[in-house]
């Protein structure tokens, strides 16, 4: 017969026994707060192509996750937002008039085999949405390279109001064509045409130029970055080191001006929320320092010297590839340690 | 005598939600004496004392009860006169069973009532006392360290050949959530703390003191500097920043020298410095001029689940249950009991267990206050690692020691974690990082002592 | 066409006379005895001998610094096997099994807390005593489950139990228990204490419905304290396994209901 339990029953644990109230699904909240502002300017500039995408994606990948963690016989993980964050990522990183089936396919892909495979929250090596941007860009190269002109809202112009007209010239083209000398270095016929494809700083800041929806605007990407970096869910030394290296490598290397290197493509995203991913990116301060300038300089050399205008996506693969060696090269040093 | 700002500050860290308003008002209230003591004989870092009387016995206040049982010991005193009911095993806060006397306070012995006035050891003038003596007298009264750890004073103040101290630190940081005890003391007892730090001054051969008081204490700050403003020497009261664990032994001594311990096995001792909790500085001022044994401490007994949350004077031995009666009881029922801080304490399955010389605080949380902790995922976020404030990869051992890999724990090494708790506490994903630390910890514990052992015996071959 | 054949033979031939001469004068000297000794092994590479596996304990067997007898895996058979090959006396060894020396589930024994944290036995020990009420008891969070080479020990109610079929002895689990409570006990014997208290009957009444209370009467039912098939530590029961009981009455004769009859397969008390 068995005894009679004491009427007082504790809790037994382990010290600490407080806890400072962060979790996962509050930082992936922050994280999507953080994207709304540049969501908003590409919903405002593509339209209603772009609400399409992101609500594909988004809801792709908490579905595929849903069904992944069942019948992998394991607990439902789509509580903790991280599913949204990588369609939201993805999403910003397609071209608005992608067809949806291929934002489908690949959001199938981001949560299904770039993350859940490997066993879900944590253990993916690369981070998904990249993963899932290239293998989209493998597999349908010609709409993932067909983008959107912006919408014009201003009445003046003969375009105004007209959307979905589609164009493949994005900047980068442009700007992959300047890095060879003569484009370059006279003001020939040639040099002019390229330099009139950069949009203006203006454009740049706002996100007036054709590019994936979440790309184009670098003032709405430096809020969201801004915001994240008040609230410590990212620190300053991957966007920093990136950029800067970006910014200096185009100094160095000559073409078009170094402020739209930084400015256009994927740089500004790729710096602010995809790079530094926690899972996929070192763990320590030096460890990010020299995860930012990989990815830079990778960057850099793909755009000049690759048959690819972007490097960005691979780049920042790559580097995910090398985070586990950077993560043993940075160890930090104990205190007292010798 | 002047006040500084602390120089240095060491690199990690949280800031918890502290709660000390709940009790830090409240001054020292002495408790009527329980009806029953349970005294046990390990109540110090160390091995337990050697139990000396037998049940039916009578014992006086201060009496040996229990004497030191190796270099690395501390003898146990009666923290009140009465009769031996029993000499069993009985529960301790950390988990693990000690001898312990069930004393019973009500019970006198038949015949003539002797008085009980009159110092229990002979007072000394500390200025023509040896410091011989005063050592042997921090001995006599049974002081450990009263911080925590329970380290017994007598070793701690008599540094090996070879090493001398060049500062003696007082630890007034406090730095665990809820606690005031030493707040109290520093408040209340500052001239005692005085004496003790010339006391111990002289045993250590006129170090340099610093005196080290978390910024959130300012009363407690400008007590101490009332009391040690006409003292001569090198003296400094250090204001440290608020931060956790600032009360740790190696942290307190970067903060306020600059120095660094090696890691273990290195011992404060080696970079010249001895760290003392000012209660235990207040208790040796009171066994050398007062001839009074430590038989009884400050303990913050808080929480929301409590009535009336007090710094209580108990004598050692007092259970649990009596000083939460003191309080006015329960307020809701708790879902936890700690013993000590929400950081680092214990938490306890009964309120049978007693005090011991070393118990700072007993907690009552409600559960709105408690966090479960459930091994999730690690997200790589590095917030643990930037936590730790011995600088450890804390979330490459949480995962080495989750898939049982305690080789790579140790390799990162893990044995010089001081436990303290900032890892999990800053977890987003709950992980329960600290309890993987010691469970690596005790793995390599357990694996050098078999390997001691079995090199002794193959020696003796 | 032939000079590709001839430049074919002619590598063919080169590669050849290398490795004859590699494999004359560069082979590793192995004594063929080790390969043999590793072949009559079980393979299991349990450690359960106390060396790195089947082929270090080879080895060492070979090199004559490690007992005949120690792997219990192979138990009898493997013994005798090595002897023969090393040409040496085999000596005998009876095969183990590991047991559960406790019966308290949770339904039987209480828990004075709700343990948060880690599950792994040594972790929840170390956490206020565990949460069970009885601190000599068995645990039920698995440490010993995680550690069998053979997944022998499954864990039900709070309490972890051992499948004799599939247990080779090899000790691991008792090793990694932290109440000390499993011990490798003959195969054959078949009566067994299922209790690790040794504190006296009320005491044990007061945490666990089924615990020994050291009331004597297995070992008065069993031919008293002469017979010698029980020893006792404090007020706990302790079969003689060098000399057992045999009598399967005692068991049901037993008034706190600890003892069981070959408890090792599920249907088991």
């Amino acid at each position: 017969m068995k005894p009679k339990e004491t009427a007082a029953h504790y809790i037994l644990s382990s010290s600490p026994h407080t806890h400072s109230n962060s979790s996962v699904s509050r930082i992936m909240l922050d994280v999507i707060l953080a994207l709304l502002p540049t969501t908003a300017v590409g919903i405002w500039f593509f339209g209603m192509a772009a609400v399409w995408t992101i609500a594909v994606c988004v809801s792709t990948c908490i579905v595929t996750e849903a069904l992944c963690r069942l019948a992998m016989k394991r607990e439902n993980t789509i509580g903790d937002l991280s599913a949204v964050v990588t369609g939201l990522l993805l999403a910003l990183n397609l071209p608005a008039g992608i067809p949806l089936w291929m934002a489908v396919v690949g959001s199938v892909f981001a949560i299904g085999v770039a993350k859940q495979v490997f066993g879900g929250i944590g253990m993916n090596p690369f981070n998904p949405a990249l993963a899932a941007r290239a293998f989209m860009l493998i597999s349908f190269t010609g709409p993932m390279t067909t983008w959107l002109k912006p919408i014009c809202h201003c009445k003046c112009s003969a375009e105004a109001g007209v959307v979905d007209a589609l164009t493949t010239a994005t900047p980068l083209a442009a700007m992959k064509g300047m890095f060879t000398a003569e484009a370059t270095a006279s003001a020939t016929p040639h040099a002019h045409k390229a330099i009139e494809q950069i949009p203006s700083l203006w454009n740049m800041l706002i996100g007036n130029m054709p590019g994936c929806i979440g790309e184009v605007s670098a003032l709405a990407l430096a809020l969201g970055a801004a915001y994240l970096i008040w609230r410590k869910v990212i620190t300053w030394h991957i966007p920093a080191a990136f950029i800067v290296t970006v910014f200096v490598y185009s100094l160095i290397a000559g073409g078009a001006p170094a402020y739209a290197q930084v400015l256009t493509g994927g740089v500004m995203i790729g710096a602010c929320f995809m790079a530094t991913d926690y899972v996929t990116s070192p763990i320590t301060a030096k460890g990010k320092l020299i995860f930012g300038f990989g990815c830079g300089l990778l960057c850099m050399l793909i755009r000049q010297f690759g048959s690819y205008p972007e490097g960005c996506s691979f780049a920042i693969l790559i580097m995910n590839a090398v985070c586990p060696l950077i993560n043993r090269w940075t160890q930090p040093k104990p205190f007292g340690a010798k | 005598m002047k006040t500084v700002k602390s120089p240095f500050k060491f690199s990690g860290g949280v800031h918890p939600d502290y709660n000390k308003e709940l009790a830090r008002e409240q001054p020292i209230e002495r408790m009527p004496l329980p009806a029953e003591l349970v005294i046990s004989m390990s109540q110090h870092l160390g091995a337990p004392a050697k139990c000396l009387v037998k049940a039916g016995d009578f014992v006086k206040r201060g009496q040996v009860v229990g004497e030191k049982n190796g270099f690395i010991s501390v003898c146990v005193r009666a923290s009140a006169s009465g009769k031996v009911k029993a000499v069993e095993k009985r529960l301790g806060p950390a988990g693990g069973k000690a001898d312990a006397i069930i004393l019973d306070t009500a019970a006198k012995p038949e015949g003539e009532q002797e008085p009980e006035n009159g110092p229990i050891l002979q007072p000394l003038d500390w200025k023509t006392a040896s410091r011989e003596d005063l050592l042997k007298r921090i001995e006599e009264a049974g002081i450990c360290g009263m911080g925590g750890a329970g380290f017994p004073t007598s070793v701690k103040l008599n540094p090996p050949p070879g090493k001398r101290c060049e500062y003696l630190v007082l630890n007034g940081a406090e730095c665990e959530p809820y606690l005031t005890a030493d707040y109290r003391v520093m408040l209340e007892k500052a001239p005692r703390i005085r004496l003790g730090v010339e006391i111990m001054r002289k045993i250590l051969g006129g170090p340099a003191v610093r005196i080290a008081i978390e910024a959130n204490k300012p009363e407690a700050i400008k007590a101490m500097e009332a009391a040690f403003a006409d003292i001569d020497g090198n003296v400094e009261i250090v204001v440290l920043p608020v931060l956790y664990p600032q009360g740790s032994e190696k942290h307190q001594i970067y903060a306020t020298v600059g120095r660094i311990v090696p890691e273990p096995p290195a011992l404060p001792i080696d970079v010249g410095c001895v760290v003392e909790n000012v209660g235990t500085v207040a208790a040796i001022a009171d066994a050398v001029e007062l001839g009074e044994p430590l038989l009884e401490r400050v303990t913050t007994v808080s929480g929301d689940a409590v009535a009336t949350p007090k710094n209580i004077l108990a004598p050692c031995g007092t259970k649990y249950s009596d000083l939460v009666a003191f309080c006015g009881g329960e307020k809701t029922p708790p879902a936890k009991v700690i013993s000590g801080g929400t950081m680092m304490g214990f938490a306890v399955s009964t309120l049978e267990i007693s005090t011991t010389k070393t118990t700072s605080g007993l907690l009552l949380l409600s559960p709105k206050r408690v966090t479960q902790y459930v091994s999730q995922a690690c997200i790589n976020c590095g917030r643990c690692v930037r936590a730790c404030p011995m600088c450890l990869n804390a979330a490459e051992i949480a995962k080495a020691v989750e898939s049982d890999d305690i080789k790579a724990a140790e390799d990162a090494h893990v044995m010089s974690c001081i436990e303290c708790g900032a890892c999990s506490f800053s977890c987003p994903a709950y992980r329960p990082i600290t309890q993987f630390c010691r469970r690596a910890k005790n793995s390599i514990r357990a694996r050098m002592a078999a390997e001691k052992a079995k090199a002794a015996a193959a020696a003796k071959k | 066409m032939t000079i590709a054949i001839i430049c074919i033979a002619s590598v063919g031939l080169v590669a050849a006379v290398v490795l004859a001469i590699a494999d004359k004068y560069l082979s590793v000297k192995e004594d063929p005895r080790i390969g043999m000794v590793t072949a009559a092994l079980p393979g299991a590479n349990c450690g359960g001998c106390g060396f790195p596996g089947c082929d270090g304990y080879a080895r060492a067997l070979v090199a004559g610094t490690a007992p005949n007898g120690a792997c219990a895996a192979g138990g009898e058979a493997c013994a005798a096997a090595i002897a023969k090959i090393l040409g040496v006396e085999a000596t005998a060894t009876e095969k183990r099994v590991a047991l559960v020396k406790c019966c308290g589930t949770r339904s039987e024994a209480i828990r004075v807390g709700d343990y948060n944290g880690i599950c792994d036995c040594n972790v929840a020990a170390a956490t206020a005593g565990g949460d069970k009420g009885c601190t000599y008891g068995c645990l039920g969070y698995g440490a010993c489950a995680n550690v069998c080479p053979k997944g022998a020990i499954s864990i039900s109610d709070g309490l972890a139990k051992v499948d004799k079929r599939l247990c080779i002895g090899c000790g691991k689990c008792v090793t990694v228990c932290p109440k000390k409570l499993i011990e490798l006990v003959p195969a054959s014997a078949t009566i067994h204490v299922l209790c690790n208290n040794p504190d006296k009957g009320p005491t044990v009444r007061k945490v666990c419905g089924v615990g020994c209370m050291g009331c004597h009467l297995c070992e008065k039912n069993s031919g008293g304290k002469e017979a010698g098939h029980f020893t006792f530590d404090g007020f706990l029961a302790k079969v003689n396994y060098a000399n057992p009981p045999t009598d399967a009455q005692i068991v049901a004769k037993c008034p706190a209901k600890c003892m069981s009859e070959d408890p090792h397969f599920e249907s088991g008390h």
